[in-house]
């Protein structure tokens, strides 16, 4: 299986990206080599800026470049993107609707062994209470390309939330991701399993695990948190029954941004698997993973607990 | 003065603090070894000769505290806690992995001794002035210790702390720099310059001084100078060596945060032995 860090296709997305627009400068807070903005450092110095370990003036710098017509990828690991320039992203790119692409890497307990310090559980949250603010969680290489160019046409903040890992591969080039739209990988008539980023994949292995309980699954790649597709949700709640999945807490990630819209338009029965408000903690990738209730059988499991199906 | 042969005991332990970095990190196969290395003289000055400390009693309330703000250098405060006896030194080899008191950024819940959960940079100086502050209001006389990288000044909540320690005058604080000149993307005065750091601190209102950060005789000097400026906080700047001890992770920023191959491992534990 061909795998590719999400990070890493951000990296070469940005040089692509830079090579035929000269107005896209980058920005990091001393994690060029983890970010993998260094691509773009060596190919481009005059438009790659090193903020130091300075995130806040990261994201200030940054609302500074756009103001003046550049097209600015500010980058660092989520935690401190999210977390630590909160307010200079909050009242300093989104509510002037300031053109700054955050692309946030190192998200979720994929970090691994770094821990809790390190490990942003919480930052879909953050950054889509924010008005204003695009949030857009990529499930492999190919979508983080495509959503890298995407995020640069569209005029306005966004929010890139990027992994750590290799990651499995499920796009190839014909794939069309566009910001706001969803996309259905699997068609299935008894529930549906509706997932962002790394937990796609999980969700694929899930549904085909299922078809030996009898049960056809339907899979939705919901990689823009923010605007939602109601279409796509509404979509999946015709099954019957809707399972979210997200290497993020449960509390106002995407299965809450779900569950908004089934609460208001269509109930029907919905499990999320999810971080249970808790911290991360150091480990590997899979041990974590498998500890917090975020693999395959974690979905599996919720699917039949909702179709009321033995485990 | 100062020569390391007038430590021998010190500089035992702070040859044995090496080895246990070096094993801690190969066996974890992640971690900082380079940050780690550069602070061993200080961490053993503090918790070998100058900190009031009772490992036995680890929330004693008269205990002095000592925040390890550049939380990446958690091997480091491993290494002494269990030098020091916090906890059993076997235990070093299960740093960063699952269930293990020995995060990979310190946690204040899971090992005692850890006074402040870190590896947020810029952090340490504010909370420090908080149990400065708190001494003061109980009337105790311990002294608060925090160690800071170069890198980390960068952050400007390292300042907003600064500003505050000299505002209340906290003269049972002191604050550490190590100042290694490397930060993960190479060197501290390339990246963002913090310098000139000295003349900063004086700016803001605190005592300073420059020592090497690896001679036990300067170092000893600075802490108990420290500990006699009244009425403002000192700051010790220590200027010192990335990885220093084993030669082929000295002043490289690529040791920032590797971990050693086994025959790496093997490589500088022969060198430490
Ligand atoms: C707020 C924050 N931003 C970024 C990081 C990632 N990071 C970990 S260590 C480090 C470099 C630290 O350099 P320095 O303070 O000089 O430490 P030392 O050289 O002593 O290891 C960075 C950027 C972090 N831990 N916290
Ligand atoms: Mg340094």
């Amino acid at each position: 299986m061909t795998k590719i860090a999400t990070r890493e296709a951000y990296g070469r997305a940005l040089v692509e990206l830079g090579r035929q627009n000269s107005q896209v400068v980058v920005l990091d807070a001393d994690l060029s080599k983890s970010t993998m903005t260094a691509y773009f450092a060596k190919e481009f110095p005059a438009r790659f800026f090193n903020m130091g370990i300075a995130e806040q003036s990261l994201m200030g710098t940054a609302a500074g470049l756009a103001l003046s017509g550049k097209i600015p990828f500010a980058s660092t690991f989520a935690v401190f993107a999210a977390g630590r320039a909160y307010d200079q992203v909050r009242n300093g790119i989104a509510y002037p609707k300031v053109n700054v692409k955050i692309a946030a890497t190192h998200a979720g307990l994929t970090v691994g062994e770094d821990g809790a310090s390190h490990q942003a559980i919480e930052d879909i949250a953050l950054m889509r209470a924010v008005p204003n603010m695009t949030v857009i969680v990529p499930a492999d290489g190919e979508e983080t390309r495509q959503a890298v160019f995407a995020a640069a046409a569209h005029q306005g903040p966004v929010y890139l939330r990027l992994g750590r890992p290799a990651i499995p591969v499920i796009y190839n080039a014909d794939y069309q991701f566009q910001i706001g739209r969803a996309h259905t990988l699997r068609q299935g008539k008894d529930a549906a399993i509706i997932a962002c980023g790394v937990m796609v994949h999980e969700a694929l292995k899930a549904a085909e695990e299922l078809t030996t309980a009898g049960l056809e699954v339907m899979v939705v790649n919901i990689s823009t948190i923010k605007p939602l597709d109601r279409e796509a949700v509404l979509a999946a709640a015709a099954t019957g029954a809707v399972v979210t999945a997200e290497e993020h807490t449960v509390i106002g990630g995407l299965g809450s941004a779900v569950a908004e819209v089934l609460a208001t338009e269509k109930p029907v029965p919905l499990a999320m698997v999810g971080i249970r408000d808790t911290f991360g903690e150091s480990g590997k990738p899979d041990e974590l993973m498998a500890k917090y209730g975020l693999t395959a059988a974690d979905i599996v499991a919720a699917v039949k607990r909702l179709k009321g199906k033995k485990d | 003065m100062g020569l390391t042969a007038d430590f021998p005991e010190l500089t035992a332990t702070a040859r044995r603090l090496r080895q246990h970095i070096i094993r801690m990190v190969g066996a974890a196969g992640s971690g900082h070894p380079g940050g780690s290395l550069s602070a061993v003289e200080i961490m053993t000055a503090l918790y070998f000769k100058v900190m009031r400390l009772d490992p036995a009693r680890p929330d004693w309330p008269e205990r002095d505290r000592f925040v390890l703000s550049k939380g990446h250098a958690a091997p480091v405060l491993y290494a002494a806690l269990a030098e020091r006896g916090f906890f059993p030194v076997e235990k070093i080899t299960t740093l960063r992995q699952l269930g293990s008191p020995l995060q990979g950024h310190p946690d204040r819940k899971a090992l005692p001794g850890v006074e402040v959960s870190t590896g947020s940079l810029g952090h340490g100086l504010a909370v420090a002035n908080g149990m400065a502050l708190a001494g003061r209001l109980d009337g105790r006389d311990y002294h608060v210790y925090v160690l800071l990288g170069d890198g980390e000044l960068e952050e400007g909540m390292v300042w907003e702390g600064a500003m505050a320690a000299a505002h209340y005058r906290l003269d049972n604080l002191t604050a550490i720099v190590d100042h290694n000149h490397l930060q993960i993307d190479g060197r501290v005065e390339d990246v963002m310059s913090p310098e000139p750091v000295a003349d900063k601190f004086r700016a803001f209102g605190w005592e300073t001084r420059t020592i090497d950060g690896h001679d036990f005789g300067q170092i000893l000097a600075a802490l108990e100078w420290a500990r006699q400026v009244k009425g403002k906080p000192a700051v010790i700047i220590a200027e010192t060596i990335k990885g220093k001890g084993v030669s082929f992770m000295e002043n490289e920023a690529g040791w920032h945060g590797k971990a050693p191959k086994p025959e790496e491992v093997e490589k500088a534990l022969a060198e430490l032995a």
